[in-house]
């Protein structure tokens, strides 16, 4: 009964914060003159076929996105730098497919690894200065995200190859693109194969966190480091991994795209991502399937937004305000049953009889 | 960072005026030995530009908004708030102070982006210290929604007005400029001798005085203004006290919460203002997403200068001079090169003296390569440029983070009545 009740709350409040923030985003639409009924009717029209397999593949990025942070905040590391990450991936994964080393897939595998390698040394940087000199990867992330952008600007300006107004990296092969799948007709588009990254990636973030002593160690520390260390986990380590980990994951996020449709590096990169993620993770509380149901939310709100100006002629960053208000109404959401569970829980202590008191006591 | 001073549980240290004399002998001392430093440097390289009265007005201009956000920060986490929604807050301000400039002039658009950033700030107070939520989450969801609202409300508002569009508006009114007569032009021509460190002062001097924005006095004032407020007054021992243990402050009768959202709320005034500086001084109007991650910045800043005011301020101007110093010539950006390279071997030496070894050849190494770096090379990539402020953040954190000490309850959640 009590399991039923857990449910119905977890599930009653993201939805709720949804309804919530939608009525202050009409409210403010319509203040501001616009029409707050458009507003509503076209975010909860059925999408186009166009729209559908956008969103299908903005879930899988952004999914991936959520996971890199999600690690990190499952140990109190608060890895901002996934934006960064994952450009200095992107960049190195486009380069490596463009040059071709390798024939066909091996090639694709091979810059997949690449990415990881580089999104994951991009965040290592943050977990060698946090472990040996107690830089707080805070700033030191957001430091790495600057210098990124920085980074691969000059390299694509000095390095890449002039196509029209601007430079990129050289096209991966065909023999190395990886066809998608069709599920409409041709002009809908493709749903990315690649985006099954988010999948696995999903997949293998719940077994290692539930099944898995470093799981355990890192949710451990997570909870309480003084606790975590005292019980022999050593917690230097566990940090320089899991940033490891959270930028390895943030080197995938862009590859779908990447050997999906963007063959290369260039005007086509999609930037933001990372900050995206950060809020989907907290939407889905860290959590794997929560994570999944947040990022397809986002993304359903992204690509439905971009009617809004040409149907209603509404600015399309609206919808921004409607998914920071999720965010912050959800937790406080959970914050509020959190309390109302606790005060609950001391009641009934407060009510029930002591165990081992005699009859005369309790009576008394 | 040199003045690591008391716990703010404890009384204010009694200052005799032996020690505060002491004090002031010593930043004399500094400033003139860093001028001298930087005045060799631009002898050295040849390259006037370094600290030229238009380099130095430049650099002023940009170190505003971002120590208006470090002092935000400032504010926020002395009661023990986690302010990461600086950003949201200054891009707020921006709207406001473009919208009532347009209609009321800059003084009411000064009050109109103090107000928005301050609605900002109430966001975050309510969320975080009413509902006791994460304050990295809000503050996060307050930066979405404050770009969010900012580009919506611009398209919205803005876009049939004068000079308007869906994503802009220009030809707004600016604060008045001071310009001292006499003081001015005969501070320009002393800098324009390029002597060795008196035309260098005369430079700083020259800047401050010929036609720069009244907003800039405006900012240092606040910082000194801060700087009192906290650590001077009763109110301040308060407020610092919610960030440093919060259930003792209640036990001694200290309304927590209302000295918490008093915080928040002026932090997010502090951050809006500097949504202003960004629209009516650093720029000739408003642009949606004008901020750029200057929020971020002035978080940075505020931590490198270990939670103070006059701390914020030095690593905010840092930020400002390099990004000042990307826009103008490459010959300077290459010149700055010897200035890390001095700075480090400096630090090199002062390490040698407090026998710490290790570090010393860590600055060594470090300087030695910036030397060669600046010996080696014609000149710095632009985008390198860009990404000073950045590297030097990190090399010094890296350096010499071990004294920086934020406030202990900063972050932490704290609710009435768990004491004791």
């Amino acid at each position: 009964m009590t399991r039923l009740r857990n449910i119905a709350i977890a599930l009653a409040a993201p939805l709720l914060a949804i309804v919530f923030s939608l009525a202050v985003t009409s409210l403010v639409i319509q203040i501001s003159g616009g029409s707050a009924s458009d507003f509503i009717s076209i975010l909860f029209s059925w999408p186009a076929d166009r729209l559908l397999v956008n969103i299908a593949n903005q879930t899988s990025l952004i999914y991936l996105s959520a996971l890199a942070a999600a690690v990190g905040f499952r140990m109190n590391l608060f890895n901002i730098g996934v934006e960064g990450q994952y450009r200095m991936a992107a960049y190195a994964g486009a380069l490596f497919a463009g040059a071709a080393f390798l024939p066909g897939a091996l090639n694709v595998i091979g810059a997949l690894l690449v990415a990881v390698a580089v999104g994951a040394a991009w965040a290592g940087i943050a977990g060698l200065l946090r472990v040996t000199r107690g830089v707080s990867e805070v700033i030191s992330t957001i430091m790495l995200n600057a210098i990124a952008i920085t980074i691969t600007g000059y390299l694509i300006n000095t390095y890449g190859i002039k196509a029209g107004d601007s430079r990129r990296t050289e096209a991966i092969p065909e023999s190395s693109q990886v066809p998608g799948w069709q599920p409409f007709d041709k002009a809908a588009g493709e749903v990315w194969t690649l985006g099954l990254l988010a999948v696995i990636a999903g997949v293998s973030f719940w077994l290692v966190l539930n099944k898995t002593r470093f799981g355990f160690d890192l949710r451990a520390t997570g909870q309480s480091e003084s606790a975590a260390i005292a019980s022999g986990v050593n917690s230097k380590k566990m940090t320089m991994v899991t940033l490891l980990i959270s930028g390895g994951i943030a080197g995938l996020i862009w590859m779908p795209s990447l050997f999906g449709s963007a063959h290369y590096y260039g005007t086509t990169f999609q930037a933001g991502l990372g900050f995206t993620g950060i809020a989907v993770a907290l939407l889905g509380r860290n959590r794997a399937l929560p994570i999944a149901f947040a990022a397809l939310l986002f993304a359903y709100l992204n690509e439905q937004s971009n009617r809004l100006t040409i149907e209603a002629g509404i600015s399309v960053e609206v919808i921004q305000i409607t998914q920071g208000i999720i965010v912050l109404a959800v937790v406080i959401a959970y914050e509020l049953v959190r309390r109302y569970r606790l005060r609950a829980e001391e009641r009934e202590v407060a009510q029930a009889p002591r165990p081992g008191a005699t009859t005369e006591e309790v009576s008394a | 960072m040199s003045t690591v001073v008391p716990e703010a549980t404890m009384p204010p240290p009694p200052s005799t005026p032996t020690a505060a004399a002491g004090r002031s002998y010593r930043w004399l001392l500094l400033v003139l030995g860093f001028l001298a430093l930087v005045s060799s440097v631009r002898v050295v390289s040849g390259a006037n530009e370094i600290d030229s009265v238009g380099t130095i007005q430049a650099a002023l201009i940009a170190t505003c908004p971002i120590l208006l956000a470090a002092l935000g920060g400032v504010w926020a986490e002395r009661a023990g708030i986690v302010n990461i929604g600086l950003e949201g807050q200054m891009i707020l301000g921006t709207w406001g102070a473009a919208y009532f400039t347009y209609y009321y002039g800059p003084w009411v658009g000064l009050i109109g982006a103090a107000l928005l950033g301050a609605v900002g700030g109430i966001l975050h107070a309510i969320a975080t210290v009413t509902f006791g939520v994460d304050h990295i989450v809000s503050g996060v969801a307050l930066n979405i929604i404050g770009a969010g609202a900012v580009a919506f409300l611009a398209e919205a508002y803005f876009r049939d007005l004068d000079g308007g569009g869906i994503k802009q508006l220009t030809g707004l009114e600016t604060p008045p400029k001071v310009d001292i007569p006499w003081l001015g032009e005969a501070a320009s021509d002393l800098a324009d001798k390029h002597w060795f460190m008196i035309s260098d002062f005369a430079a700083l001097i020259a800047a401050l005085t010929n036609s720069i924005s009244i907003m800039v006095y405006i900012v240092a004032g606040l910082v000194f203004f801060t700087a009192w407020v906290l650590w001077k007054t009763t109110f301040g021992l308060r407020l610092r006290s919610c960030g440093e243990n919060p259930q003792a402050a209640e036990t001694l009768g200290v309304n927590v919460y209302l000295f918490k959202y008093v915080a928040v709320i002026v932090s997010g005034v502090f951050a809006g203002l500097g949504g202003y500086m960004l629209v009516l001084v650093s720029s000739s109007g408003f642009v949606t997403g004008q901020t750029g991650g200057r929020g971020y910045i002035g978080l940075a800043a505020m931590i490198f200068g270990n939670w103070r005011p006059f701390g914020a301020a030095g690593a905010a101007t840092m930020f400002g001079y390099t990004d000042a110093m990307q826009l103008r010539n490459a010959d300077a950006v290459h010149a700055l090169l010897l200035l890390v390279a001095a700075l480090l071997l400096i630090f090199t030496v002062l390490r040698l003296r407090k026998g710490d070894r290790k570090n010393a050849v860590l600055f060594a190494a470090v300087g030695v390569a910036f030397l060669a770096w600046f010996l080696l090379s014609d000149e710095v990539p632009r985008e390198f440029a860009g990404m000073t402020p950045y590297v030097a953040t990190l090399l010094v954190l890296a350096l010499g983070t071990q004294r920086l000490r934020m406030p202990a309850a900063d972050g932490k959640p704290y609710r009435k009545g768990e004491a004791g």
